[in-house]
This record gives structure tokens, C-alpha cells and sequence, in this order.
């Protein structure tokens, strides 16, 4: 790996001024799974991918509800992504709390991003290690942002974090001007198909690790009444019904309007998973 | 760059032997690689403008703000890294709030310049905090008229009627000087100050960009809020025009 | 008579207070209570009542511009309707300064809510609910801002109108009063109000308000023909410039009982 002088430490400027510690803890971000978020007028949508280290363990958590009106899916560091979300919560609390309002989604993220920022500049503490997706609704309706360790916030149409996001990120940029007045079946199959840029070659998307997150009117594929249109998380067999309205990658590339980012070359080896050189 | 390797290079709290402190020169260099921004202060207000580099088009237009308010009635806009820009508002706003406290009426522009003058300086003393990475300008306009400062990652403040920061200040601040800024009113400001950004903007190397303007003026009843957006659009065709008709 | 309840039953020193004028009896210096912390036992200058009602297009609000120094008519030119934001107006009684203090309080919380510049804004309801926290907070350390408050406002399409005190109670109702107006003015504005909240025009309003305001002054004696009167409405928040009510004093030479005059 690359090394130089001004890198073990994040209190110091590169004679470039650039902050080397603030963009390894941006590549910590990309050691976790794929997390693909995008919006229409009427929803937000989250969707990750859940890894196992084998077949005796579990799937690890990507999704976490905040608020009745606003959720994230996470990539990188779970346990720094618990103490951010923990705050979130804390935050959210205090706003209905002391105003009756349910937080503006844009502040609850800038409340984390000058949380994160702190870390970027003083000795002793490290860049948190870990991006989150947003996505929310208030007086403005639905929002997606983009958090990450650098204390930058972005509002976003659709973003994706994590693993070989970048090819999430090419299908999204082909389809995401159609987004706006896409059904939320529609919209979560767009999502559905650019998380499934970033699998590797032998895998796919399944009931197992697969996480879906919504807010907005309920879907046709949900039993339970969604009072508000909270946030909520759909795993295992509830995520079936979507999985299935996936078309197939061969087919879909014939399909004109919903054809996906042309195939990846996942065989690179630079598409692996990122791993830490010594 | 002869600093490089010397070992004194490391730390705010280290001279180089010619009696430099290299961090804070690296930390204008975050300054010198940010989009560039820009303050106009004439006759009977302040124009903020901001040329915001544009890293992905999934962006939200108008959602990422670079430009903060501090009080009703002063602006700050930065250039250098965005989450510091963020910081530092933060601060401006709780040194502005401070001082209604205290003295319960508006703060002036030069006490909240000061102010934050030497929390910015506090952090070029020690090893233990790196400086902040950006420049950053103020406006205002209170009972006294208008004001523009800016304040450096060294901790210096000076006053201008003009000032511009970021990658594109040298060009930009040739155009100002062109300008007769004490006899423009905010609303021919807020021209000149669309123009001056496109202008700026190196289309060769640069990726796309939004321009983010704001002012303080009489049609803003004083307060500091964005341009009001049939005005921006007016502004940027203007600007695109008059790029054209340097091009012929 | 004696009139000061904790000189009952002690002795009295003829020799110093011979006419009982001592007023109050004084604790021992070494009691356990002195080294404690001691709070507002009391309101100082004081505002008396506010009137609120809800009408067609917003909410109505009514205060005079007397500030009283117990029962003395101290300041006259005081305003204690306070807009909050666009779409808000408080009026209080009670303690005045606890009541500027608020003002500043508020003033502070519009700043920061200004300066996020997000699109978000603190409705009447959220003002409301924060004005019950710190109030509350404020009673339970025994140490209470001693003011009873209105809160109208008008946002979304919606009016909004609540009571909170120095207890931290809250209230709601198509009709509001503070003090005295508690008792004097408020079955007044309901019968006059209740179930025509979406019919009222403002003149109706404005009338209604009027005849109570002058109903408090021939009665409440902390009170002063001077007033303002606050609308909230669509269009904002206005607060009209003081003004006062016809009143007729012919009655009073007619009235037997008080002061020398015997039948």
C-alpha cells in the first residue's frame, strides 16, 4: 500500500492539502456491503446487502430505523454506524421532545456530519469509519442523503455506498430521470437492479441477504397497514414478492426501458472486496 | 516544494527554520483547490456568490448549500473543505448569539470577524488540531451599511469592498476591480457577480457547477437570504451571454 | 385585626410596634431553611389578563399596556403581545420581566430557526410545546417563570390557540383568558364564540373583544383603558396600535355602600 509521511495522523495537511486519514476512513466505507438508495416524488427506498461470515452465522444488520419518518442503511464499521445511529435516535427524541415536530431530515444528517467533522480535526480520535444512506420524509417530502466519516452531507436523487458501488452508482445515473414518477414497486426494482451490479460474479440477490427499506404508502406486496407512511424494513420472505418482479440481466439488457448499466467486468481483480494491505 | 521531507512540514506548532508554519500554508492549499467564492459589497448591500463543483449528477440541485446564514443579517460563504465551512458557521452563529446576549442587539460584522479571527487562529497553535482548511467571507448589512470580511486559515481578518477566495481569485478578483462596486446596487451586483463566477469556471478542467448566490439588501429587507430564484435565472443568462460574446 | 397570618397566635412587642405595623414574622436566623437557595415567591410587576379567540380567519388577541408595581399603576405604554416569528403571537400576564425574558428566549429560538435556512419554521404548535417545557421545566425546580400565556397563530391552513402557565399546564380552547379575564371575560367570549369559531367575521371578532376589554376595565382594577389588539391570520401576524373603549361613569353616583357617603 502506498505510504507516505503525512498519513498517520489525521491533524495534518499533505503539502497538497489534503487530509490522507480523512480518505482511508472514506475506503473503510468501501470494505462493507452495497447500500443503494433513490427516491420518486411520493417515496424513498433503501436497499443493502446483507453479507454472513458462513454458513453457521447470521446475516449482519444493514438497516436501522431512526424515526417513525426516517431511516439509514449503513456501510462499514457496524459498531461506529451504532453510536451515530444511536445519536440520531437521541436527536430525534429530543425534537419531538421539545417541539412536538418530528426532526427535519436535513438537520438530523448535518447533526451527525458536524459530529464527524470534529473528528477530522483533532488529535486522538480517528475518522468515524462508516457511510450511512438516509432517506426520510417531512414538510418537504421524501429525501435521500449521503453521509460520510469526511462530516459531508449530500442530498441525492439515488446514491450508493459500500463494495463495487461504483457500478450500483453507473446504473443508477443511466435511470435515475425517471425515477421521480416511478411506482414504488417500480422503484424498488430499479433499486433491486442496481444493488445487483455490485454482487459477485456467482452470486445473487436473495431472500437471505437482501434488506429493503421504505417510507411512503404502502406497496401492493405489503399486508400490514402503514399508518403515515412511516419507515420500515422488510427482510427475509416479505422481501420475496419484490425479488420477484427482478427481471433477468440477460433479458433486461434487450428491454429499452428499464436496461441496466452495461454487464460489469466483475472478473477484474480490482473488483474484489477491498482488503487491507499490511 | 522544499518543505516536503524536511521534518517541519508535520505540525501546527512547528517553525520551519526560516520561521514558517508549513500546516497552515498546506491548509490554503485545501483553499487554493476549492470552487471559487466571492463577496461584493456596494451601495446599499451585499452579494454572495459561490461556484459549487458538482461531483455527481444524482445531486439535488439547490439541496447542498454553501453558502450558511449566521445571523438575520449576515452571510458567510466559504471555500475550502465543506465540512469545516460547516464548523466554522456553526461557530459564527453561536459567537452572534452570544453577543445578543450579552448586549442584547445586533452583533456588528467586525465583532463576529473578530471573534471568529481568533477561534480560527486557536487552531494553528497546537499539534493536536490541524487548521481549519478553508477561506472564509462575511457580509452584512446593518444600521452603519454594508460589510464584507474574510477571514484566512492563519487567523487574520481583513476588510474589503471586493474579495474573492478559492481556486479562480486571481481572475475573479482582477473582474472586481474592473467594477465600480460603490455606485452598483444589489440587484446590478447580483449580474456582475454571475458573470464573474462563469467566467471563473474552467470548463476544460472542471466538472459541472452550480452557481449559489445570495444577498443582503433592500429588497431583502435587510435579511440574508438566497437570491430569490426568477433573479438567478435572469443572473445566470446574463452571465452565459456575456461568456459568449467574449468568445466572439 | 391583625391581618398578617403568621403574627397570629405570637407575641406582640408593644414597646417597638405598638401599633402591630411589623408585617411579617421574621424566622429565626438559624433556622434550617437559611442557608437555602431562595426562588421567585412572588410576581413583581405584573400584567393582568390576555384575551384570545378563535374566529373565521385566524385568532384574535387582546392585552392592555398597563404593567402594575402591586397595586400601583406603575408603567403604561408596556406591550405584552409579542409576535413570534410569522405565523405566531404571545401575550402574557403575570411577572413582566419574567415575561421579557421569554421574549428573548423565543427571539433566539427564531434566529436559529432563520438561519438553518431549510424551508422549516416553527408553527404556533411547536412554540407552544416549547414554551410547556421550559415552563414546566422551570416549575419543577421550584423555580418558576411566573407568567400565564396565550399562544395564537395561524400556519398550514390552520388556527392554533393554547394556554401555559407557570406550572406548566397547558389548555386549549376556542376561547382563552388570563387572569382576572379568567373569570370576568371568559364566560363572555364563549357564549358569544362557541360553535360560531367558522362564522365570526374579524369586525364580529373585533367587537366581542372590545365589550369584554371593556368589561374588564369597570372591573379589574390592575387594569387600563390603553389596549392592544392582535390578529393572526393567513396574511401573518398584525398588532394594531393601542386604543381604548367608550366607558360611562354616570352610574357610579348611584351607587351606595362604599366610602363616606352613608344611604
Amino acid at each position: 500500500m502506498f505510504r507516505n509521511t503525512y498519513d498517520s495522523d489525521n491533524t495534518v495537511f499533505s503539502p497538497q492539502g489534503r487530509l490522507h486519514q480523512v480518505e482511508y476512513a472514506l475506503e473503510a466505507v468501501k470494505q462493507g456491503s452495497a447500500a443503494v438508495g433513490l427516491r420518486s416524488k411520493t417515496h424513498a427506498v433503501l436497499l443493502a446487502l446483507k453479507r454472513s461470515t458462513g454458513e453457521l452465522a447470521s446475516y449482519q444488520q444493514k438497516m436501522f430505523r431512526i424515526d417513525d419518518h426516517v431511516g439509514i442503511a449503513i456501510a462499514g464499521l457496524t459498531s461506529d454506524a451504532r453510536v451515530l445511529s444511536n445519536f440520531m435516535r437521541q436527536q430525534a427524541m429530543s425534537s419531538k421532545m421539545v417541539f412536538n415536530r418530528p426532526i427535519p431530515v436535513n438537520r438530523l444528517v448535518s447533526s451527525i456530519a458536524d459530529k464527524a467533522q470534529v473528528n477530522t480535526q483533532e488529535y486522538g480520535r480517528r475518522p468515524y469509519g462508516v457511510g450511512f444512506l438516509v432517506v426520510g420524509q417531512d414538510n418537504g417530502g421524501p429525501h435521500l442523503y449521503e453521509f460520510s466519516p469526511s462530516g459531508n452531507s449530500y442530498e441525492y436523487y439515488a446514491m450508493s455506498i459500500g463494495a463495487r458501488s461504483q457500478s450500483a452508482k453507473t446504473y443508477l445515473e443511466k435511470h435515475y430521470e425517471s425515477f421521480a414518477d416511478c411506482s414504488l414497486e417500480d422503484l424498488v426494482r430499479h433499486g433491486l437492479h442496481a444493488l445487483r451490479e455490485t454482487l459477485q460474479q456467482d452470486k445473487e440477490l436473495n431472500v437471505n441477504n437482501t434488506s429493503i427499506g421504505l417510507i411512503g404508502p404502502k406497496s401492493e406486496f405489503e399486508e400490514t397497514e402503514v399508518p403515515g407512511g412511516s419507515f420500515r424494513i422488510l427482510e427475509n420472505q416479505l422481501v420475496d414478492p419484490f425479488l420477484q418482479t427482478m427481471i433477468a440481466k440477460e433479458t433486461a439488457a434487450e428491454e429499452a426501458d428499464i436496461a441496466p448499466a452495461a454487464a460489469p467486468s466483475v472478473t477484474a481483480a480490482g473488483d474484489e472486496d477491498v482488503t487491507m494491505a499490511e | 516544494m522544499t518543505s516536503i521531507g524536511t521534518g517541519y512540514d508535520l505540525s501546527a506548532s512547528t517553525y520551519s527554520p526560516d520561521g514558517r508554519i508549513f500546516q497552515v500554508e498546506y491548509a490554503n492549499k485545501a483553499v487554493e483547490n476549492s470552487g471559487t467564492a466571492i463577496g461584493l459589497k456596494v451601495k446599499d448591500g451585499i452579494v454572495l456568490a459561490v461556484e459549487k463543483l458538482v461531483h455527481s449528477k444524482l445531486l439535488v440541485p439547490e439541496a447542498n448549500r454553501r453558502i450558511q446564514t449566521v445571523d438575520r443579517h449576515i452571510g458567510l460563504a466559504t471555500a475550502g473543505l465543506l465540512a469545516d465551512g460547516r464548523h466554522l458557521s456553526n461557530r459564527a452563529r453561536d459567537e452572534a448569539s452570544n453577543y445578543r446576549d450579552t448586549y442584547n442587539s445586533p452583533p456588528p460584522l467586525k465583532a463576529i470577524a473578530d471573534r471568529l479571527g481568533l477561534y480560527v487562529q486557536a487552531y494553528t497553535l497546537y499539534s493536536s488540531v490541524r487548521p481549519f482548511g478553508i477561506s472564509t467571507i462575511l457580509g452584512t448589512v446593518d444600521p452603519d451599511g454594508p460589510g464584507l470580511f474574510v477571514v484566512e486559515p492563519s487567523g487574520v481578518f481583513f476588510g474589503y469592498n471586493g474579495a474573492a477566495v478559492g481556486k479562480g481569485r486571481q481572475l475573479a478578483k482582477t473582474e472586481l476591480e474592473k467594477l465600480k462596486l460603490t455606485e452598483l446596487s444589489v440587484r446590478e451586483a447580483v449580474i456582475e457577480a454571475a458573470r464573474i463566477i462563469y467566467l471563473v469556471h474552467d470548463d476544460a478542467k472542471e466538472k459541472e457547477f452550480e452557481l449559489e448566490m445570495s444577498w443582503i439588501g433592500p429588497e431583502s429587507n435587510n435579511l440574508h437570504v438566497h437570491v430569490p430564484k426568477d433573479l438567478l435565472e435572469e443572473a445566470e443568462a446574463a452571465a452565459k451571454a456575456a461568456l459568449e460574446s467574449l468568445v466572439e | 385585626m391583625d391581618h398578617f397570618p403568621t403574627n397570629w397566635g405570637r407575641p406582640r412587642s408593644e414597646a417597638f410596634d405598638a401599633y402591630g405595623t411589623y408585617p411579617i414574622h421574621q424566622r429565626p436566623k438559624t433556622d434550617s431553611f437559611s442557608a437555602g437557595v431562595q426562588r421567585t415567591q412572588q410576581p413583581i410587576v405584573t400584567g393582568t389578563s390576555v384575551l384570545a379567540i378563535k374566529y373565521k380567519d385566524g385568532i384574535m388577541m387582546a392585552a392592555d399596556n398597563l404593567a402594575s408595581y402591586g397595586s400601583l399603576a406603575r408603567f403604561k405604554d408596556i406591550q405584552r403581545l409579542h409576535p413570534v416569528g410569522n405565523n405566531t403571537v404571545i401575550g402574557a400576564g403575570g411577572d413582566m420581566s419574567d415575561f421579557q425574558y421569554i421574549q428573548t428566549i423565543l427571539d433566539e429560538l427564531i434566529i436559529d430557526e432563520f438561519t438553518a435556512q431549510d424551508g422549516h419554521s416553527l408553527g404556533p404548535a411547536e412554540i407552544h410545546e416549547y414554551l410547556a417545557q421550559v415552563m414546566y421545566a422551570r416549575r419543577t425546580k421550584m423555580n418558576p417563570l411566573w407568567n400565564s400565556l396565550l399562544v395564537g397563530g395561524f400556519k398550514d391552513g390552520k388556527r392554533f390557540l393554547a394556554y401555559v402557565d407557570l406550572l406548566g399546564t397547558t389548555y386549549t380552547a376556542s376561547t382563552l383568558a388570563t387572569g382576572f379575564g379568567g373569570h370576568l371575560a371568559q364566560p363572555l367570549l364563549r357564549s358569544a364564540v362557541e360553535g360560531k369559531e367558522d362564522t365570526l367575521t374579524e369586525e364580529e371578532a373585533l367587537a366581542i373583544i372590545e365589550n369584554s376589554m371593556r368589561v374588564l376595565f369597570y372591573r379589574d382594577a390592575r387594569s387600563l383603558n390603553k389596549y392592544q389588539v392582535a390578529t393572526i391570520t393567513e396574511s401573518g401576524v398584525k398588532i394594531s396600535e393601542s386604543k381604548s373603549v367608550e366607558t360611562s361613569w354616570s352610574f357610579a353616583e348611584g351607587i351606595r355602600g362604599y366610602g363616606a357617603q352613608v344611604q
